[in-house]
């Protein structure tokens, strides 16, 4: 293939994954009428920002992100501190019961999640925690558990058991070792676990639509949704920048974990 | 304490290094308490669920009902419906998001210049709420306010159309599930060894001969490993297509969980739609085997 040819078609795979954001970012800066236009712009004529403060003004966005936020670390602090010895469990001891737990942790990923959701529900109800942010809490610890075995068991994998057994032999007992030298180590993978479970509770929407009903109680994506009523073209621009502003913390996360998981941390630590 | 530092991991002796080793127990016992409360506990109760005439109601009895359930999905015209629709929607949206995202790994593996702006496109998808991206083409496809007809000069309303709502879904599948694969994908590209490359020069081999010849052949266990997590994860889409369509027009795009959530929440059969996720994990399970079966046998 020429190059002239390998540039026409990364350019095509740039406007086709683009085109939706920039789309997004453009209804976002539009005023009602220039919506209304036949002929749609790319640019807005006169960009404005009053988008923003309508989808304040219409629906409780700080309420809704504040609870969003505090589900969200919630669950991933939860998550880490119930998985991270779990993980090391599995990493370091390799008998029949380890293997079966990371394989039922992968087989997991196979069930359509209404089997879980419909027990999960029916419990919550017994504990009267339908409808609460404790409620939807726990259901997220059991949607992200299994990931977060997968990830920190991979970061533990990672920290060379010599490093840990040398430790010991110098006279740190197994707990001394595991703080002075695994721990450092473990660190930006536990952060990135904690990042990675952060995103995918503030990004859920099925569960808090099955276990949040009152409008009080509701996540930032059911509030998100429930901008998209009957009402038409006047509300897509508060929607727009409710949408915009809603990814922005799944984004800068993200950016985060992405250098994290490239930052050779151990490169060096065992032959240095 | 002194026990443990004299015999650190148990190496040392040899003797023992099972599980149920005097280290092992007490490490082993947190990592099975949360495998077994938090992910086998509530998916063996949804699956016995599938066998009782379970109701949401507070106060209703709920018993055994055997097969039941199972005899009445199968003769359910609206399950088999979205059956057909969670199948298509499965298999298309996961083979193209595999070709399209090959297509831009291998274009991503070469030394072009935009490679870095395309790099980091390929990967906000992912970190978006899927709320928003359903949210996101809407806006695209919205009939007045929308991008399309006026690009096409077309007046359609997409996503309410009978026969366009299903593939105008389809590829928001494919945007949506790019990146993932991508990065996947290019992952394996960068793995393979540049010997290989350079020996089929060597013998002149043209780019096509190349690709077909070294490049397929070693990505294939990659490639079988992400088109399968795919396929897993496609045949299970609630949240997107509930956003763009809810399972709408007609039902032309109500996927098997939208069908699933809509028994369970809308008209309270807890029962029968846990036998209808038991009925999708086994079709998904089915597909699954005879695919890596296939290809455990090609590969041979």
């Amino acid at each position: 293939m020429t190059r002239a040819l390998k540039y026409l078609a990364l350019l095509g795979y740039v406007a086709f994954l683009a085109f939706p954001l920039l789309w997004l970012l453009s209804t976002a800066l539009k005023t009602p009428r220039e919506m209304a236009l036949i002929d749609p712009t790319w640019i807005p004529r006169r960009p404005t920002l009053a988008n923003f403060a309508d989808a304040f003004a219409e629906q409780d966005l700080v309420g809704a992100g504040l609870r969003s936020l505090l589900v969200a670390v919630a669950t991933a602090v939860i998550t880490v501190v119930l998985a991270l010895p779990a993980a090391y469990a599995l990493a370091r001891f390799r008998g029949p019961a380890g293997k079966i737990a990371i394989g039922w942790v992968l087989l997991s990923q196979v069930f359509p999640v209404v089997l879980v959701i419909i027990p999960l529900f029916m419990v919550l109800r017994r504990l009267e925690l339908v409808n609460t942010l404790a409620g939807l809490t726990v259901v997220h610890v059991v949607f992200v558990m299994p990931f977060a075995l997968w990830m920190l068991r991979g970061y533990v994998r990672a920290v060379p058991r010599e490093l840990e057994e040398a430790a010991a032999v110098d006279g740190a007992g197994r707990l001394r070792a595991l703080a002075a030298v695994v721990a450092p180590l473990l660190a930006p993978g536990v952060v990135a676990t904690l990042l990675f479970s952060f995103i995918s509770s503030w990004n859920e929407f099925l569960f808090a639509l099955v276990i949040l009903k009152d409008p009080e109680v509701e996540t930032l994506p059911l509030t998100l949704v429930r901008f998209v009523g009957p009402e038409g073209v006047a509300r897509l621009g508060p929607l727009a920048a409710a949408s915009l502003l809603a990814t922005v913390p799944s984004l800068v996360f993200f950016a985060i974990i992405q250098r994290r998981l490239r930052s050779g941390l151990m490169a060096g630590a065992v032959k240095g | 304490m002194t026990a443990l530092a004299q015999r650190p991991y148990g190496r040392v002796g040899g003797a023992r290094r099972g599980p149920w080793s005097g280290a092992g127990l007490p490490l082993l016992l947190p990592a099975l308490v949360p495998v077994l409360v938090f992910s086998v506990g509530p998916l063996v109760y949804g699956i016995l669920l599938a066998f009782t005439d379970a109701r949401s109601g507070r106060n209703t009895e709920t018993s055994f009902a055997g097969l039941r359930n199972f005899a009445e999905l199968l003769s359910d015209g609206d399950f088999w419906e979205s059956f057909r629709i969670g199948m298509v929607w499965g298999l298309s949206v996961t083979v193209l998001q595999f070709l399209a995202s090959l297509g831009l790994a291998l274009l991503l593996n070469q030394d072009l210049r935009l490679r870095g702006v395309a790099r980091v496109l390929a990967v906000v998808p992912w970190a978006m709420p899927p709320v928003v991206i359903g949210l996101m083409w809407r806006l695209v496809y919205h009939p007045d306010a929308g991008l399309l007809n006026g690009l096409f000069g077309t007046h359609v309303d997409w996503l309410h159309d009978f026969s366009l709502a299903l593939p105008a879904v389809i590829v928001v599948g494919v945007w949506t599930g790019m990146p993932q694969t991508t990065v996947v994908l290019l992952a394996g590209l960068q793995s393979v060894p540049k010997e290989l490359y350079e020996a089929v020069s060597v013998d002149g081999a043209g780019a096509w001969r190349r690709f077909w010849n070294v490049t397929l052949p070693q990505l294939r266990p990659v490639i079988v490993a992400i088109t399968s997590l795919d396929f897993v994860w496609n045949i299970n889409q609630f949240s997107l297509v509930y956003v763009l369509t809810q399972g709408g027009p007609g039902g032309r795009t109500r996927l098997p969980m939208l069908f699933a959530y809509e028994e369970a929440f809308r008209y309270g059969f807890f029962g029968y739609a846990a036998t209808l996720g038991v009925a999708i994990t086994i079709v998904v399970l089915a597909v699954l085997g005879l695919y890596l079966w296939r290809q455990a046998r090609e590969a041979d």
